[in-house]
């Protein structure tokens, strides 16, 4: 049966089929796809990693992507108001992803916050994480410094003053606060009245970052290197794809990389007129994002392979001079290309000499090896190899404006999520405008979000995004599946998507939907808790008074953050079958009371006084 | 005669030879890299510049000690490498076959190193006295830091952004608002001069009052 919905109900909406594309696109493509899809593609066997992607792109990303996006049109309302309207028992699975998108927006923000400090300090010459400061005495440079490289210590003293344990607090680094009120007040300007300014910010913010990585591209393959990075990152190494980690990594990363669960692509949904074709678009922006991924990890790798044989060039030539001081040869005898052949002449003529010496191994696939994915990637690898290109300060603004631009992009999706369904509940009365709504929520959350800005703040959010922001997705979503499939039944919502697209349902949303999606869900979430609970929470903390400085300790986290942990794991969670039980007990209530009627009967027959 | 002299000229050369050695006491080595510094426009280590280099170091040691007794000749080098580096040594004009104190020496060679590198085209990496430590120049600091300067444009942007969107919300509520009360009252007087079919100003200028039988008819009748 067709549904009567009210064509002008004073919705707001988009301006043109491609805001909304864009604010999915936006929404989807975040840090994610640069820092952590190219770190996967490396560690799990290059181009044999596309394999497992894709497929759990086809099985697990495009139809849940279909389903929300089917979802959002369909009912016209944020997630906690189309689960009630699913269903009062599912409501819970609303407030759970509603939940999600607030705890991960607080987070989520302070990232943004370090990438915003350190684009103001990217104006500088010269830049200030290349060059280590002096001790007091001016002898020497600092100690932590000259131990670690400058670039670490910019990052962990300049940026974070990051404390040696999470349970030590530190105190609140000022010149963080400064900067999350800035990025505080930007989201504030872009969601001030919800689509209306989000959708004019999108089209900057999502079409600036692939701008961004097109010159950074031809940037990077001209560097020397490049093609060392390129063929190491896509050497298709088969023999990984019988390890289960490389299948479940490639799962979570597409349901992650999707934004899926949070309840912000429902919420951008409901703005569609109803006669839209969700289906394309849902394949459209699944296959954008992926498409983005692989693009953005071609000018990671270009960079990384620079960086790592500029290193290698630097550890042959350290070992060169140190051979040609001692034993007083003219210079430039000894080159790159017969440094092999000198060191095996000078091993067997005068090997004490040589072990004299203590020469470090430079291997080139070493330096390859060390990979990084997340903040490590962008603020202490890539600021290390933008200090060795030309013009540095230039790629430094560049690279950081498209990390905010990119992460922005997403946090319009987070608090569209947020700010939707609080619009619906009218947790603000009608006629209070709202900028005020959108302002209570920046407000607040920049409150919140204070206690990441203390010295412990990124062993915290470490935890949030290991948490929160994964664990009860898997859950959420699970439940939307089964939800929609079972609970609504998948009859009435395939004609409710027959009526919006114009044609049938395809059987292959049939199959994945009913079986494919949920199995591969279950199977996820079941691995992944595994993992987790394998061995004891841990993390790895930077401590100078460590033996093993500069490398980072390993530490076990204390009982209360445990608690912590498994908390904010469980409340989204939680709150659906909590919301179930409530609405289980109301209806007890209810039908025990016989005088009681409901009012929908009165609404069936009419005002008839 | 010329036995005498000989005999002088070998002890004063062996003399020589056992104050410049390496590791001698008051003997510092030095290491050049030109190749490293100057790439194409590199020039050889020849006598000449050997000459020089003697030439700066006494230079050195006359501008740090101001007398003026230091002799080229004082300057011995030895132990010359292909690599560029050498030994040296500075000899006290004053006492024959002794040498100045390292520590005269050093200090001199730091009052003075910025004129020698010069002389040489170098720096202090390529021209490396092994034992004198460089002093490191302090970083320039400027009085205000940058990134706050940055960061100030950037706040200041996007609160002009914010007053500006807001200001306009509110103007284009009040247009809102007021359109929809012009609107309320055009309909209003639409209706008025519609009632009944009688135009009201008519009856207003017939200025017609309430007529007090009908009035009280009109109570007469019970509600229904």
């Amino acid at each position: 049966a067709t549904p009567e919905i009210p064509k002008e109900d004073g919705r707001p909406k988009w301006d043109n089929k491609f805001q909304y594309l864009l604010s999915c696109i936006g929404f989807a493509v975040g840090l994610g796809n640069v820092w952590r899809f190219p770190y996967l593609c490396q560690i799990h066997g290059g181009g044999a990693f596309l394999i497992p992607y894709c497929i759990a792109l086809l099985f697990e990303g495009i139809p849940l992507l279909h389903l929300e996006l089917a979802l959002g049109q369909f009912l016209r309302k944020g997630s906690i108001g189309a689960w009630n309207t699913i269903s009062p028992y599912l409501g819970g699975v609303g407030v759970g992803s509603w939940m999600v998108s607030v705890l991960v927006s607080l987070y989520y923000n302070t990232v943004l916050t370090w990438v915003m400090w350190y684009f103001i300090n990217s104006f500088q010459e010269p830049l200030p994480w290349s060059v280590c400061p002096l001790n007091e005495n001016r002898t020497g440079f600092n100690e932590e410094c000259y131990e670690s490289t400058a670039v670490n210590y910019f990052w962990y003293r300049k940026t974070l003053n990051i404390t040696p344990d999470i349970a030590e607090s530190g105190t609140l680094q000022w010149w963080l606060i400064l900067c999350l009120a800035t990025c505080w007040a930007i989201v504030y300007l872009c969601t001030i009245r919800g689509i209306e300014t989000t959708g004019k910010a999108i089209y900057v913010t999502a079409i600036f970052p692939y701008l961004v990585l097109t010159i950074f591209l031809i940037q990077g393959l001209t560097l020397p290197g490049a093609t060392e990075g390129l063929i190491y990152l896509f050497t298709p190494n088969l023999n990984t794809l019988k390890n289960p980690r490389v299948w479940l990594d490639a799962a979570t990363q597409i349901f992650f990389s999707l934004s899926l669960a949070f309840g912000g692509l429902i919420a951008l949904a409901s703005y569609n007129p109803t006669k839209n074709d969700c289906e394309k678009d849902a394949v459209t922006v699944a296959i954008v994002n992926s498409m983005t991924s692989l693009y953005a990890s071609i000018p990671v790798f270009s960079v990384l392979g620079f960086k790592a044989t500029t290193a290698y060039w630097d550890c042959l030539d350290r070992n060169i001079i140190n051979i040609i001081n001692e034993f007083d040869l003219p210079e430039e005898s000894i080159m790159r290309q017969n440094y092999t052949s000198w060191i095996s002449f000078l091993n067997s003529s005068y090997p004490e000499k040589i072990a004299g010496l203590k020469l470090k191994s430079c291997d080139l696939q070493e330096f390859l090896d060390q990979s990084v994915s997340g903040t490590g990637l962008a603020f202490i690898i890539f600021t290390q190899a933008i200090i060795l290109m030309p013009g540095s300060q230039a790629w430094a603004i560049l690279f950081f404006i498209m990390l905010f631009s990119l992460g922005l992009s997403s946090m319009f999706g987070n608090i569209e999520g947020v700010f939707t369904p609080l619009l619906e509940l009218q947790v603000i009365p009608k006629s209070a405008p709202k900028e005020l709504l959108s302002g209570i929520i920046c407000l607040i959350s920049f409150l919140i979000a204070l206690c990441f800005t203390l010295g412990s703040g990124s062993y915290w959010i470490e935890i949030f995004d290991r948490y929160a922001g994964s664990v009860p997705l898997l859950v959420i979503a699970f439940f939307e599946v089964i939800g929609v499939v079972y609970i609504y039944k998948i009859k009435r919502f395939s004609k409710d998507v027959e009526w919006m697209t114009g044609r049938k349902l395809n059987l292959f949303w049939q199959i994945t939907w009913r079986f494919i999606s949920p199995l591969l869900l279950l199977i996820v979430f079941m691995a992944f808790a595994t993992l987790q609970m394998q061995k004891p929470p841990s993390y790895t903390a930077w401590n100078p008074k460590y033996e093993g400085f500069p490398m980072k300790e390993e530490k076990v986290y204390p009982p209360w953050v445990q608690a912590i942990c498994v908390l904010l794991a469980a409340l989204p969670c939680v709150c659906i079958p909590l919301v179930a039980l409530f609405h289980l007990v109301k209806q007890k209530r209810s039908s025990k009371d016989p005088s009681f009627v409901a009012p929908e009967v009165f609404s069936c027959q009419g005002a008839n006084s | 005669m010329l036995r005498a002299l000989l005999l002088i000229l070998s002890v004063v050369a062996i003399a020589h030879a056992e104050l410049c050695r390496p590791d001698a006491q008051n003997a510092f080595k030095v290491r050049i890299s030109i190749k490293t510094a100057l790439g194409d426009n590199a020039y050889a280590w020849d006598a000449n510049e050997e000459y020089l280099f003697k030439a700066m170091v006494a230079f050195a040691m006359r501008r740090y000690s101001s007398k003026s007794t230091t002799q080229i000749s004082n300057v011995l080098l030895c132990n010359v490498t292909d690599r560029v580096s050498f030994w040296f040594v500075v000899t006290d004009s004053s006492k024959n076959v002794t040498t100045v104190p390292g520590s005269e020496v050093e200090a001199a060679i730091r009052m003075n190193r910025n004129r020698i590198n010069n002389a040489f085209l170098l720096s202090d990496k390529t021209l490396q006295f092994l034992k004198i430590t460089s002093t490191l120049s302090p970083p320039v600091e400027p009085s205000t830091p940058v990134w706050l300067i940055v960061f100030g444009v950037v706040l200041c942007l996007i609160v002009a952004g914010i007053i500006f969107l807001i200001v306009s919300g509110i103007q284009k509520r009040k247009k809102k608002n007021k359109e929809s009360t012009e609107r309320e009252n055009l309909e209003e007087k639409v209706e008025v001069t519609l009632e009944n079919g009688i135009p009201c100003e008519a009856l207003d200028l017939k200025a017609g009052h309430i007529n007090g039988v009908f009035a009280a008819d009109d109570e007469r009748f019970t509600s229904l």
